[in-house]
């Protein structure tokens, strides 16, 4: 029993990233874009923040940077695949390969550096409660902004005029362009946010999970958060228990270990992409179900 | 006559590269009108409508609004000025509420109880029963319709354009929207009705403009004008002759014996002993509304559904229930379903690689050599089926996606017809297409059993299967009729058939 509280705040601590990651990737679907870019965007996130961090001696500056970068290398794809009609993939994919890249080439000052940032934070009185303090009170703040941020986006999808006008768009660009809307720049906003989101989710890695910048650090979570917004069907609450479980995976590859149970590493880290192949093939049965959830023109090209 | 007219478009011209779409075209709709507009495909009807909503800017003329002259740049100004329009292909958003959909086109500023009431209470007023709760997708093809309707209604328009607003919806559907348009016109509310069914246009509409290649050839009172005047003004002849052909009854060449196959999805139909027979030089029709098993029995002679069991699909004498699409195929049967682009023609591809689509190797040895495609032997077929049938189209190069319903249509149909099929299947054959091309197509087919195919049409048009058709049959809740002789059928008895055996008894009874 006292082994797993702090086994739960890893798990947080772990399924944060892909949370963050998700939730903006989330937005860019739901209005019709596939950004396959996401570990490309994390990766130029992760060195920016770090150094931004390293520079100003401020983690809010190396956050922000982060996000600013972020979206920046987004919107690279946001033009090319939303404002030249390029092919998503094949752009997304150049993004994600591009930005692996010149990560490392910017990263190269940086390696074995350290930032002198505090990473161990405590909410007030909750965190001297017994278990539940260590569990869920001892976590950086971005983990508790992390659900905030599922919250907004799960209130902004439903309730807000702008958010159905952004499901309108990634349910029928045709429709949406006919009553009106201009839907290539609602498209390259979305995109823009998703960009920032990954770009969040980069710097925690890189200023707060494990402060250092090391090249291909994001080691495939961008593919994971994309992978995610399928698991969920698209749904944001679904997304917070895809991450989470994804990111137990980790943990539980640890505590595995030290009980002496012996399943290679290999396998265990294999779990989340077997785990959406699984979803994806439960829910590929039933066309309805799909037809309802997904953004119908997911992935595919508009043009005006 | 004091009020000037809600809309006077003078001198209209509307250039694309070598086509004069709109030659100075004038037209006037006066406060309360219903205005026809009627005129053949790419007669420039779509055209002048997307220079009314602001979607195309004319190269030339004038247009007043109430009066005052305006200059329209967006769809957004045209709303604004109070012009809503009903898309002939909806523009709605299949996974959203009713209630969201309307929200859309409303701004930002409406709060989405309210306008759930409004859909009610505008449904209830003027007779477009909806939901404001229902997704769109579970909607029928009418329903959806409405959805359009109370859209426009909700932002109070002064002109409502209807843009062939019935080739979608069943007899008493049209009557129920006629009803609706009527009121709005009672109210005030002018209508553009944009048609190329001429008995429409002659109960609802009190003046009409014809359009003929870009001009107008024509404005008068419907009423007062026979339907043989209006389809000269139309399309500058007699109304073609009825199709008829020498009746042969020859063997049986497509038979299918009690066939039962559940629905594959709860949206699904599923047939209930299903028979049927066609004979060599007979043309069947089937009657009933659509969404009645007439999909699910279409797939299933098809061979795209092999579901069927064994002894219940023959070709040729041939039990085929259990072979595929191909196999059918090398039988003589040939199929024209009613989606014609995605499943009758590939869209992106050039009209001479559709073809290919249905003609092979062994059908026609000349277009593909050692599984190579001869370029000149498919461009050879596409232009001879487009020389034979009049399609209008830039060549055997043009995309299937650049043709126009009708044209596209008569391609598909030449292209099933230059294989001299032993059986031809026929879902919606003039869905959408013109008078001209649709007496043209029946003449086809009824020339094409005169020479002893067995021809089966399934579809919702009642008098071209009357027209047509040597024996009906109607498709309830997915039960085949007896079949009847088609000379002297009783319409209303086959109305009252189509109405008795609703779908959802059926599922029950399942």
């Amino acid at each position: 029993m006292e082994q797993l509280a702090p086994l739960i705040a890893a798990t947080l601590a772990a399924g944060t990233p892909l949370l963050l990651a998700a939730m903006g990737l989330l937005i860019n679907e739901r209005a019709g874009v596939l950004n396959l870019g996401a570990e490309g965007i994390m990766l130029m996130a992760a060195v920016a923040g770090f150094a931004g961090g390293y520079h100003s001696g401020s983690m809010l500056a190396g956050l922000a940077m982060a996000a600013l970068v972020g979206a920046i290398t987004a919107l690279v794809f946001g033009v090319l695949a939303v404002g030249l009609a390029t092919n998503q993939y094949a752009t997304g994919l150049a993004v994600a390969l591009g930005g692996a890249g010149l990560s490392a080439f910017f990263g190269l000052p940086y390696v074995g550096k350290s930032v002198p940032f505090n990473t161990t934070f405590e909410v007030p009185w909750l965190a001297d409660l017994p278990f539940v303090g260590v569990a869920f009170f001892k976590l950086h703040p971005l983990v508790y902004f992390a659900l905030l941020l599922t919250a907004a986006t799960a209130w902004f999808l439903a309730r807000t005029h702008a958010g159905l006008v952004l499901r309108a768009v990634g349910e029928s660009p045709e429709s949406a362009y006919a009553i009106g809307f201009p839907v290539r720049t609602i498209r390259l906003a979305a995109v823009a946010w998703g960009g920032a989101c990954c770009g969040l989710a980069g710097a925690y890695l890189s200023l707060v999970y494990t402060p250092l910048w090391v090249e291909g650090m994001v080691a495939g979570r961008g593919w994971i958060a994309l992978a995610l917004t399928t698991f969920a069907t698209w749904r944001p609450w679904r997304i917070v228990l895809g991450a989470y479980l994804f990111g137990s995976v980790t943990m539980v590859q640890f505590a595995l270990q030290s009980e002496g149970v012996d399943i290679a590493s290999q396998l265990l880290a294999m779990l989340p992409y077997l785990a959406t192949i699984v979803v994806l093939a439960l829910i590929s049965r039933n066309p309805a179900f799909i037809r309802i959830n997904m953004p119908a023109s997911l992935g595919k090209t508009f043009h005006p | 006559m004091s009020a000037p007219p809600r809309l006077a478009l003078a001198g209209i011209v509307k250039r694309y590269p070598g086509v004069l779409a709109n030659d100075r075209v004038s037209l006037e709709v006066a406060p309360g009108e219903i205005h026809g507009l009627i005129g053949e495909n790419g007669a420039g009807k779509s055209t002048l409508v997307k220079i009314i909503y602001g979607a195309v800017i004319p190269d030339e003329g004038e247009v007043r609004w109430e009066g005052r002259s305006v200059r329209i740049q967006t769809p957004s100004q045209a709303r604004r000025l109070g012009i809503n329009l009903v898309f002939q292909h909806f523009m709605l958003f299949d996974t959203l509420t009713v209630a969201e959909n309307v929200a859309l086109s409303l701004g930002s500023s409406a709060d989405r109880g309210r306008i759930a009431r409004d859909v009610s209470l505008f449904g209830e007023r003027y007779g477009l029963p909806l939901d404001p709760l229902r997704p769109v997708h579970t909607l029928s093809v009418g329903e959806r319709q409405r959805v359009e309707i109370i859209r426009c209604l909700l932002q109070r328009p002064r002109l409502l354009i209807m843009d062939e607003p019935t080739s979608v919806l069943t007899p008493q559907a049209v009557e129920r929207l006629f009803g609706t348009l009527r009121q709005l016109a009672a109210e005030g509310v002018s209508i553009l009705y944009i048609s190329h069914k001429l008995e429409e246009v002659r109960t609802l509409c009190s003046r009409v403009t014809v359009l003929r290649g870009g001009r107008v050839s024509g404005v008068c009172d419907p009423r007062e004008a026979s339907v043989a005047d209006l389809s000269r003004m139309m399309i500058g002849a007699e109304l073609p002759a009825a199709a008829s052909h020498a009746k042969l009854a020859g063997e049986p060449l497509l038979v299918v014996r009690d066939l039962s196959v559940p629905a594959r999805s709860h949206t699904g139909v599923s047939l209930h002993g299903v028979n049927l027979q066609v004979r060599a030089g007979e043309i069947l029709g089937i009657a009933g509304v659509s969404g009645n098993g007439q999909n699910e029995l279409l797939s299933l002679v098809a061979g795209e559904d092999r579901r069927a069991s064994a002894g219940s699909v023959f070709v040729g004498g041939d039990d085929v229930s259990s072979i595929g699409v191909a196999g059918r195929r090398t039988r003589g049967l040939a199929f024209v379903p009613e989606e014609r682009l995605g499943r009758g023609a590939v869209p992106e591809m050039g009209l001479g690689l559709n073809t290919l689509l249905t003609h092979d190797e062994r059908s026609n040895p000349g277009l593909v050599r050692h599984g190579l495609i001869s370029t000149s032997g498919v461009t050879e077929l596409a232009e001879r089926i487009l020389r034979q049938f009049g399609v209008r189209a830039a060549g055997p190069r043009a995309t299937a996606r650049s043709l126009s319903g009708g044209n596209l249509q008569k391609f598909i149909i030449g292209r099933e017809l230059s294989k001299a099929p032993r059986v031809l299947v026929v879902a919606q054959p003039t869905w959408g297409v013109d008078v001209g091309a649709a007496s043209q197509i029946r003449r086809e087919i009824a020339k094409l059993a005169s020479e002893g195919a067995a021809v089966l049409v399934v579809s919702e048009e009642l008098d071209e299967l009357l027209e047509l058709c040597d024996t009906l049959q109607v498709m309830a809740g997915g039960s085949l009729s007896e079949p009847m002789p088609a000379r002297n059928a009783n319409v209303e008895r086959i109305g009252v058939m189509m109405g008795s055996n609703p779908v959802q008894a059926s599922n029950a009874a399942a």
